[in-house]
């Protein structure tokens, strides 16, 4: 009766430059109309399955393809990466760098251009085609001025152009602040239900997907398929726990609390599930739950004065910001994208200097010090471990800061080797960097800053495009540097981590700051909320709608149960 | 700013007004007047007169001072070379000897060697203005599309109009690296001895060169995704029709041309002379 779309069978791929075939035996047929997620862990082979429908593989990606791969009924081998393109339209994760027009109407044009479509012709369509993404008022505007919502748009319709039949979508969350990624979702679900196009969605941020419903998930590790379910079924399975992937944190809490998750309490879709039923367990849980209050230390260690800054004379990014970190603590500067965020901590590490305002460090006013005077107080961690990393072996890039600054040679191998240890990376220090991980890139980088020994350090978007278990690898390391005494701050996009391991969090919207308060306090205030950019946790709601009168005190209690939970689990 | 060096300056001026085709065809023509003459009264002609295109495009010397003071350098540079590898060029071109200051035998300095090197500069004084004014004033989207309109492929086109256009984003991450490598010690001012500048500037060059291939894969895909280079030609979105004051600006640019072709030619070498 449905038509499939998109039909592998007994389907095995190796990539040439791997020993190990990355997709095993996949058997998985989508349905036209359907709207599909692919979860798994980073590595899984979630990105390769869309590789394969998309014609990058085997047309740029080349490797050992065993099986049959059908698209739209047709044979995917025989088939170039042109006609498939003219079925599925793929939108990547990173917005900035798939533009290849530079103004919006241009960008949306591209496929038409290909094509050779007349300019008066082509003028039309494109119009058309933003009118559905909502863009059609700023074709003339450049791709790189643009929110990060409204380059999602451009993405989206510079595919729709094509008429295309299957929408893929490579981590469209990866790169959005909480309540973009919100609309996102939204987005693709409405564009979806007006055209009928069959959408295949690719992430590990379940929860946020999951704000639009969705018909199948696909649970994909190691090379195969784990689980091919509604998603009501999936969640009362262990099957997310087992393959590390982030449970919508309503359900954990109610697992916390001892509740079976059964499918016919709608999971899936939180403003139908029947939270209710598990009133008394979750009151029960929430009575158990001691909090210990740790007495704050509070000798600062940074202090921001009245800091303003702008690239250019006309226009200021950073507006008056003042704030206070104390010795040992754990802190996220939140935002939305463009809130003046990186230039902050580009102008405490003193690669920019403010126009006004003063930093002070441990009392010392370090405003005019140079970026390699600060580097012996403070350390910089950028995004990109990519960005950081320039030698071949890891153990002279982490101890390349330390060559710089003429340490003697045998303190420098036991610094290396010290910092190694603590980074869990001593068995790998003769390895090259190129055989590491993503993941386990980070921890160079991180290591290569921990050698200098600095007071503070600063790390930009710790855990963006990790996977959940590196995510808890990444974010535990740093809790215990932390509790070792090292004073951390993080600019970070990622509600979750703020929630959870930062006990207070800055929010700065349009280089002010709005906002310093504790965690749960923020993510409570509705218009703070809504003026950066943030996201609601469903936590909150979950205790309004079991009835807790306090629920700012449920939250706390869930992450201190979570903290606790994680370390035991040790 | 050197944040913006060598990309589209917006400006509202007749120059750019003229579509991206025309500019191109212009430059060209214009090249070849500066590269054939060697005529001094034609090359002062020439230099004057890219002063006042210059000045009619409303870009101010200091929105290229940057990449100016660079070529300027590489012009000294090459002068120098030129005086040492071949010093009686002048000479024998002229066919007289004026010495104005005596070094060791072929050394010598001379009046013509010195007049046949300023030639050489005004020359590159002509097409450099010409070169940049063209890249400034003419708005990157339009740049494959003229380059396409006068016959080069499109892919060809394609690729320098997006590797132009990444010197932007290339200088961005230039100065995030280097800041972030000068955080961990490697200084890169004048406050370390050269060898060691230069050492530990390779200390960014490598994680330049990685992140700029990882965009370069990204971007192939995503053109790939959408159809780029499926047949042999392409539509361009943001062409536009040339207008009458185009055609009146190629005109103007051949007949440069010829004149200055038929001064330069009309008594059979391209020196002018004033020795004899």
């Amino acid at each position: 009766m449905k038509k499939p779309v998109i039909e592998f069978q007994n389907y095995h791929f190796k990539y040439d430059s791997q020993k190990q075939p990355t997709l095993k035996n996949i058997n998985l047929t989508i349905y036209e109309g359907e709207k599909v997620l692919i979860v798994g862990p980073s590595g899984s082979g979630k990105s390769t399955i869309g590789h394969c429908i998309n014609g990058l593989i085997p047309f740029s990606y080349k490797g050992e393809i065993q099986g049959s791969l059908k698209i739209m009924g047709k044979e995917a081998s025989d088939l170039d990466i042109f006609s498939i393109s003219k079925m599925v339209g793929t939108v990547l994760q990173d917005p900035d760098g798939q533009f290849i027009g530079l103004s919006v109407g241009e960008d949306i044009a591209f496929a038409l251009e290909n094509d050779c479509t007349p300019q008066p012709e082509m003028v039309k369509t494109v119009k058309e085609v933003a009118a559905m993404v909502d863009m059609d008022a700023f074709l003339d505007a450049s791709v790189h001025h643009l929110s990060g919502g409204q380059k999602q748009r451009v993405s989206l319709a510079g595919v729709m152009v094509d008429n295309v039949n299957i929408l893929l979508f490579d981590e469209p969350l990866a790169n959005l602040d909480p309540a973009t990624g919100k609309h996102a979702i939204h987005l693709i679900d409405q564009i979806q239900k007006e055209t009928n196009t069959t959408v295949v969605i690719i992430e590990h941020r379940l929860e946020d997907v999951l704000y639009r419903h969705v018909d199948r998930i696909i649970v994909v590790d190691d090379g195969e398929i784990l689980a091919d379910q509604n998603p009501n079924e999936l969640f009362s399975t262990d099957i997310l726990e087992k393959v590390k992937i982030r449970e919508p944190l309503y359900l954990k809490a109610i697992k916390y609390a001892g509740g079976a998750i059964t499918k016919d309490l709608e999971p899936a879709d939180f403003s139908r599930f029947r939270a209710e039923t598990f009133r008394e367990q979750l009151r029960k849980w929430y009575e158990e739950v001691t909090l210990n209050e740790e007495p704050p230390e509070a000798e600062p260690i940074l202090e921001l004065n009245r800091v303003s800054f702008g690239y250019t004379p006309k226009k200021e990014t950073v507006h008056d910001v003042s704030f206070t970190i104390n010795k040992g603590e754990m802190v996220s500067i939140v935002g939305k994208n463009g809130a003046g965020k990186s230039t902050i901590s580009k102008l405490i590490c003193g690669f920019e200097t403010p126009n006004a305002g003063k930093i002070i460090f441990s009392g010392q006013d370090i405003t005019n010090e140079s970026i390699t005077e600060r580097s012996l107080k403070i350390g910089m961690v950028l995004q990109n471990p990519n960005h950081m990393i320039s030698k071949h072996m890891i153990f002279d890039e982490v101890a390349l800061g330390l060559v710089a600054r003429g340490v003697p040679e045998a303190e420098i191998r036991e610094r290396v080797e010290e910092t190694l240890k603590i980074c869990g990376l001593y068995p790998f220090r003769n390895w090259p960097i190129s055989a590491l991980s993503f993941g386990q890139k980070k921890r160079v980088t991180i290591a290569s800053i921990l050698v200098l020994q600095p007071e503070l350090i600063i790390l930009d978007e710790p855990t963006a495009g990790q996977d959940f278990r590196h995510y808890t690898d990444i974010m535990e390391f740093l809790m215990e540097l932390n509790r070792n005494g090292l004073t951390i701050l993080l600019i970070t996009h990622d509600m979750h981590l703020m929630l959870e391991y930062t006990d207070r969090a800055i929010v700065l919207c349009d280089g002010r700051k709005i906002a310093d308060d504790q965690s749960v306090r923020i993510l409570s205030d509705p218009q703070l909320i809504e003026q950066a950019n943030l996201k609601e946790t469903s936590l909150f709601e979950l205790a309004t709608k079991t009835g807790f009168t306090d629920p700012i005190k449920f939250v706390e209690r869930f992450i201190a149960y979570d903290r606790e939970g994680r370390n035991h689990g040790k | 700013m050197a944040n913006e060096m060598l990309s589209y300056i917006d400006r509202t001026s007749p120059i750019h007004r003229l579509t991206g085709a025309t500019k191109l065809v212009c430059f060209i023509l214009w090249s070849t007047a500066a590269m054939l003459t060697y005529d001094t009264r034609i090359l002062l002609f020439l230099f004057i007169a890219s002063l006042v295109i210059f000045y009619v495009s409303k870009i101010q010397l200091r929105d290229i001072l940057f990449v100016l003071i660079f070529i300027l350098v590489f012009l000294l540079i090459n002068n120098i070379a030129i005086y040492l590898f071949s010093p009686q060029e002048g000479v024998k071109i002229y066919g007289t000897s004026h010495v104005l200051v005596e070094f060791a035998g072929r050394y010598n300095m001379t009046l013509e060697q010195l007049f046949y090197q300023l030639n050489i500069t005004l020359k590159y004084l002509t097409v450099i203005p010409a070169a940049l004014l063209f890249i400034v004033t003419t708005h990157p989207s339009e740049f494959a599309a003229s380059l396409n309109r006068i016959g080069v492929s499109y892919r060809i086109a394609y690729a320098v109009s997006l590797a132009l256009r990444y010197i932007p984003d290339v200088q961005r991450d230039f100065r995030n690296i280097a800041k972030a490598q000068q955080a961990r010690g490697l200084d890169m001012s004048k406050n370390e001895k050269f060898l060691k500048r230069v050492k530990n500037a390779s200390a960014v060059l490598a994680p330049l060169i990685l992140s700029s291939l990882e965009k370069i894969e990204i971007i192939s895909n995503a053109m790939e995704l959408r159809g780029f280079g499926k047949k042999k030609k392409r539509t361009w979105y943001n062409a536009r029709p040339f207008q009458k004051r185009d055609y009146t600006a190629i005109i103007l640019f051949v007949l440069m041309l010829i004149v200055t072709l038929l001064i330069t030619y009309h008594d059979g070498s391209r020196f002018y002379n004033p020795f004899s």
